[in-house]
């Protein structure tokens, strides 16, 4: 009896410690929500979205190209880096058994650990150097670049989750391998695939580093590939290291535009998983 | 049985996977428009034989085969041979039933037709083959609905109807009731019976009554070889070798 009572006494002192740990957990995730809306919300309103930014001391103004900018930049990433990624998942999960496979795996592994600042850079000597200046195409060829390695992970593990069984029963048809990996194996995995697909977009919409030497800013709309193109967080950090109190207000508000963007992408992902892959996955 | 009547004519097969011989040099020969049963216990190289047929088993990597396998009195191993064409030809259901999850009823049957670049109306080619899979009446209300809201048994018909829609000469049948109930067991082996009249059929199985009741021929194989093939009753009642006796009559396996 009374190991009975030590071992309870043990089990609801642990409940309580691990409790605490998540309470402790959350805190900075519950601060960082609650500044950034009390301190965003009075900024918000419809001009904020749609309009230009305005110079110091001139009310009203906006993000609206920066918020587009994002968006655009975010599609151009987007052509770069599905294709890539997505591909050479399949790629790795269908054909990736030999050794070609592993070092791909490999670099794929230390390439989704290296810093997007480097990625910037790569993006900075690929495309800016040899166009002669800064440009939209510039930051979405880093944001791509940077999609690619966890994106072509991912794309392997779900293709790798398709039974075997069905890729048997096309071939049995008399499919060829091809058509059989697209038609068959990437469609049934298609579910998984565009939540990793939105994952990495909400990702690449957060970055700022890869984006201050490849897309610049832009103070006006652009929608030229090869013109320097705005983004919220590059807008962010110009307003918040500005020295000026509207403009960090500016600052705050646009956080909170883009925390609502990320976090919408990720619900979607969210969403998507819970109504999506369990049934193609039974 | 006479020459002329053999689909298929397999010689000296010997399949290997890496070092292990799977198969050693079985010859033997598979009536048209008749049901052949591989029978014996597990490993002994069933489905690796029925994977031979249609050259599935040289997608397994180290996987190779050697002898000659003759379907119509051309050897499906020669280099003209397209595996793809091959399998067009000669079709297989599996042990456990594969319809394809993202698809419905409908597009699971005609998906052999689509995938394979054939346009057009498939409607009629799918009643067909539901109506010789013996499954038209229980789906035809819900041909739109995912193939995997059918039951198990119905879902093994419709792979049946699927592999009947790209119009195979021979229909290999992987144990394709042992996932099954005894009622949908009962079922499929009904539609084999009705669909020799139309197809060679080369059914695997562990189950001795089922060779019994569905086969017309039936083989033996042992630890990779050929012990013995002949007329079904005569395996099971008159067997010439002593280690089909000793299997048929459940002694060991």
């Amino acid at each position: 009896m009374k190991l009975l009572a030590r071992r309870r006494a043990v089990n609801a002192a642990m409940t309580v410690v691990t409790g605490l740990a998540v309470v402790v957990a959350l805190v900075p995730l519950a601060l960082l929500l609650w500044l950034v809306v009390s301190k965003g919300a009075a900024g918000l309103s419809w001009t904020f979205f749609t309009h230009l930014p305005t110079p110091v001391g001139e009310p009203g103004g906006g993000v609206g190209n920066a918020l587009l900018g994002t968006l655009y930049l975010v599609g151009l990433a987007c052509l770069v880096g599905l294709p890539l990624g997505v591909g050479a998942g399949v790629f790795l999960a269908e054909r990736g058994d030999g050794r070609f496979g592993s070092a791909i795996r490999f670099t794929a592994e230390v390439l989704s650990g290296v810093p997007s600042i480097v990625v910037g850079i790569v993006a900075y000597g690929l495309v800016v150097v040899p166009m002669r200046r800064f440009s939209a195409l510039a930051g979405g060829v880093a944001l791509g670049l940077l999609m690619v390695p966890t994106l072509a992970r991912t794309t392997e593990e779900l293709v790798r989750l398709v039974p075997g069984s069905l890729r048997e029963a096309s071939l049995a048809l008399g499919v060829p391998q091809w058509k059989t990996s697209l038609r068959i194996v990437l469609r049934t995995a298609l579910g998984g695939i565009v939540t990793a697909v939105l994952l990495a977009i909400a990702r690449a919409a957060g970055e700022t580093a890869p984006l201050l030497f490849t897309a610049l800013n832009n103070q006006y709309w652009n929608f030229a590939p090869d013109q320097p193109t705005a983004s919220l967080t590059v807008q962010i950090y110009n307003y918040a290291i500005s020295p000026y109190a509207d403009w960090h207000q500016k600052a705050w508000t646009a956080a909170l535009v883009l925390l609502l963007l990320v976090g919408a992408l990720n619900l979607t992902a969210r969403f998507l998983t819970r109504s999506g892959l369990p049934r193609e996955q039974r | 049985m006479t020459a002329p009547a053999d689909k298929i004519a397999v010689e000296r097969l010997t399949a290997i996977f890496g070092k292990t011989e799977v198969l050693r040099s079985v010859t033997t020969s598979i009536p048209a428009m008749s049901v052949t049963a591989i029978i014996g216990p597990s490993g002994c190289g069933k489905s690796t034989f029925l994977r031979c047929l249609n050259r599935m088993h040289e997608l397994t990597p180290g996987a190779r085969v050697e002898g000659s396998i003759l379907l119509d009195g051309q050897d499906v191993q020669g280099r003209d041979v397209d595996p793809v064409h091959l399998r067009r030809r000669v079709g297989m259901v599996f042990q456990r039933p594969n319809p394809f999850p993202t698809m419905s009823v409908l597009d699971n049957v005609s998906s052999g037709l689509r995938l394979n670049g054939i346009k057009g109306d498939h409607q009629a080619t799918v009643e067909q083959c539901l109506r010789q899979a013996a499954l038209w009446d229980e789906v035809k209300d819900r041909l739109r609905a995912p193939a995997i809201s059918l039951s198990g048994g119905q879902q093994q018909r419709l792979c049946i109807a699927r592999a009947l829609a790209v119009a195979p000469e021979v229909l290999l049948m992987d144990e394709p009731t042992s996932a099954l109930d005894p009622i949908a067991t009962a079922k499929v082996e009904d539609l084999i019976h009705e669909l020799k009249a139309r197809y060679t059929i080369v059914i695997v199985t562990h189950n001795m009554q089922q060779a019994a009741r569905v086969s017309d021929q039936t083989a033996f194989l042992y630890m990779g070889e050929l012990v013995e093939v002949g007329a079904t009753e005569q395996i099971f009642t008159n067997p010439r070798e002593p280690r089909t006796e000793d299997y048929v009559t459940g002694k060991f396996g």
